[in-house]
């Protein structure tokens, strides 16, 4: 009844339609905007498996079970972005986007860096920029020693003790 | 038979006791602890993060130390939940409730011993079940033909939901998520590569260390630091560590109670363990003559949980080591780390690696002996570690990630990857989607189809097999039965209220 309601509303109101449903009639940002991740997701399997065969049931081609599958989802995320409409819910609680940059930021700044520039670059960044997402973190002696002693640990028990392939100093470094 | 399970023990504890086998498990209890014991890492981010070192050894050797990393990473968590209130886990939450409490009052050291006791007493029992019951579960595997073993794991990903906190919509979509990324990597029956974007790195199909490290790692990592004004700095000092005759009294019943409980619960797909401590928790309220002392630090609040938690935890091998199915998230990370050493988890392990499967059992009892002699004079150790600060921590966590999932394949590919698991995990972490269900459908998701194609190979493209088999169909109306049941308005209410105690 409910979303009847403020849909008349939205008509009344005379702004369009789209940003109106948006603005007004999601009463569960969560489930919304999940739901959209599943109608995506499960579109872009259908949408990327189209050139796979699909076979018959009794010879399930490569393509049999993703088509299933990717259908399904995309069903669920159809139901989710309904029930959005109908079920009131959460908001999406704020991004944290200093941690999320940092975080993510310094771990693919770790892959850039650590076959060119080798572990003993690849580590402090990793560690430096990641640690800038706590508000706790400072530059003082006790920092700069758990660096020290973080990376002197790495380059000790896994390159030295366990052997992993990893570069000291990578290809920058001539090695 | 009574003899048959004695001589295999026997030839377990003669692999088990190897020296560099009880070297690996007493290691691997101490790793399991130590990181176990930081706050915010729960068990399946330890042992994604301790995989990396298991595997250049041996399939057995390796095996051993997980299930120690596992055991290790259990009593880690609930020490942390005890001493500062912080489970890394939902399992002890429950132990959180009373043993925070009676840390609070000064008997930390009592409740850390309470648990460890009760955590002993339980993962004993629960070895000797898995010794009797196993074996007559994988010799009856062996008659599962394909619709069989397409339907058990349909029963075991239904069962995951069962107890996600979440909305059982989002956790049904999220096993879809999980099982459409294992879809990526080359098709075993054409060899054709599909979803891989034309990256011969992802030809083998996304690590599944990956995704878990990611998701439950990095993922987790950005989570916490939205927040970082919750996390206690005190701790209370730890003494008294030996029960009394008076609380001996008092936790037995609790402990043999729970350890009944768990060992049940443990075989069920899904969480078991969670469910077990929940259910043990609210039989000792049930039971007791003081009821309102639960909540307020009552020692059978913390005995008849960890008993639980600890065989559930044990229990839970066997569908994994008997069927190759995984019953929850750190099953399935040991199912790909014994996939990794190129063994397929199924009914044939128990009669053609009975080396592996006994020795695994075995080692279980002897990880718990190590529990008990390593954590009570350890414990100093582990309230310092737990007093480093989790902005020296996380840093630190994110190295082991990054080399961990580096080390895998040594390719920065799956570094790269990685992030983007992080960066997805914290994305669904926001809007309520639990990850644990997608982890359990990406590990099941190839067998399952590769099961289906046979049972629809079989049956000339009929559905209807997975209903015409009677034992399949058993399985699947078992599930059903699951999701009605948790659509019900009395048990929905139930769970909800469940979670929110917990919280």
């Amino acid at each position: 009844m409910s979303l009847i309601g403020r849909n008349f509303r939205g008509f009344e109101a005379t702004r369009p339609l789209l940003v109106d449903t948006r603005e007004r009639s999601v009463r569960n940002p969560k489930d919304f905007w999940a739901g959209v991740i599943y109608l995506a997701l499960g579109l872009a399997v259908i949408l990327l498996g189209r050139n796979y065969s699909l076979g018959s049931a009794a010879r399930m081609g490569p393509g049999y079970f993703p088509i299933v599958l990717g259908a399904l989802l995309a069903l669920f995320g159809v139901v989710s972005i309904a029930r959005s409409f109908v079920r009131a819910g959460e908001a999406v609680a704020a991004i944290a986007w200093k941690p999320l940059v940092l975080v993510i930021g310094a771990t693919v700044l770790f892959g850039l860096l650590m076959e060119r520039a080798g572990l003993l670059v690849a580590l402090p960044v990793l560690i430096v920029v990641s640690a800038l997402a706590s508000q706790h973190t400072r530059a003082d002696l006790q920092s700069a020693l758990a660096l020290i002693g973080i990376v002197a640990f790495c380059a000790l028990v896994f390159v030295k003790g366990l052997g992993v392939p990893m570069p000291l100093l990578g290809s920058w470094f001539g090695s | 038979m009574a003899v048959d399970v004695l001589s295999n023990l026997l030839l377990g504890f003669q692999t088990a006791m190897s020296v560099s086998n009880l070297l690996y498990c007493l290691i691997g209890v101490f790793l399991g602890t130590a990181v176990g014991v930081l706050p915010g890492i729960g068990p399946i981010a330890t042992i994604a993060m301790l995989l990396p070192i298991t595997f250049g050894l041996p399939p057995v050797s390796a095996l051993i130390m997980l299930s120690g990393i596992y055991y290790g990473a259990q009593y880690g968590g609930s020490t942390t939940a005890i001493l500062i209130n912080l489970p890394g886990e939902s399992s002890s939450v429950v132990t959180a409730l009373d043993g925070y409490r009676m840390a609070r009052q000064g008997k930390a050291g009592l409740a850390l011993a309470t648990a460890a006791i009760g955590s002993f007493i339980a993962g004993s029992a629960a070895t000797f079940l898995v010794a009797l019951f196993a074996p007559p579960m994988a010799s009856l595997a062996l008659k599962f033909g394909p619709a069989e073993y397409f339907s058990l794991m349909v029963l075991g990903l239904v069962a995951s939901i069962v107890l996600a906190s979440g909305s059982l919509l989002h956790a049904l979509a999220m096993i879809l998520v999980g099982l459409v990324l294992g879809l990526v990597g080359t098709d075993v029956n054409t060899g054709i590569a599909r979803y891989t974007f034309g990256m011969p790195q992802l030809a083998d199909g996304i690590g599944f260390v990956v995704v878990a490290m990611g998701v439950f790692g990095l993922g987790e990592i950005i989570a916490n630091l939205e927040d970082e004004t919750t996390r206690p700095s005190s701790i209370t000092s730890v003494s008294g560590l030996l029960p009394t005759r008076e609380d001996w009294r008092r936790i037995t019943g609790p402990i043999l109670r729970g350890t009944a409980l768990g060992s049940l619960l443990g075989v069920l797909p899904g969480g078991g363990a969670l469910l077990a401590s929940f259910a043990s928790y609210s039989l000792e309220k049930r039971l007791s003559k003081e009821p309102e002392r639960f909540g307020q630090g009552a020692i059978e609040g913390v005995a008849g949980p960890e008993a639980a938690n600890n065989a559930g935890a044990q229990t839970s091998f066997i569908p994994m080591l008997t069927l190759g199915i995984p019953a929850n998230p750190v099953m399935a990370l040991m199912i790909g780390a014994l996939i990794i050493q190129g063994i397929q988890p199924g009914p044939s392990i128990v009669t053609e690696q009975p080396q592996l499967f006994w020795g695994v059992v075995v080692s279980m009892w002897i990880g718990n002996v190590f529990l008990l002699i390593l954590n009570l004079p350890l414990i100093g150790l582990w309230v310092r570690m737990i007093t480093v600060p989790y902005h020296f921590l996380f840093p630190a966590i994110l190295v082991f990630c990054a080399i961990g999932v580096y080390s895998l394949s040594n390719t920065t590919f799956d570094v790269f990857l990685m992030a983007l698991f992080g960066l997805l995990g914290y994305v669904f972490n926001k809007l309520g989607c639990e990850p644990t269900p997608m982890l359990l459908g990406f590990i099941l998701g190839p067998m399952m189809e590769e099961f289906l194609r046979r049972a629809l190979l079989l049956s000339d493209g009929s559905p209807m097999v997975l209903m015409t088999e009677p034992l399949s169909a058993l399985l699947l109306l078992i599930s059903g039965g699951l999701l009605a049941t948790v659509l019900a308005p009395s048990v929905r209410k139930r769970r909800e209220e469940t979670f929110v105690a917990g919280d």
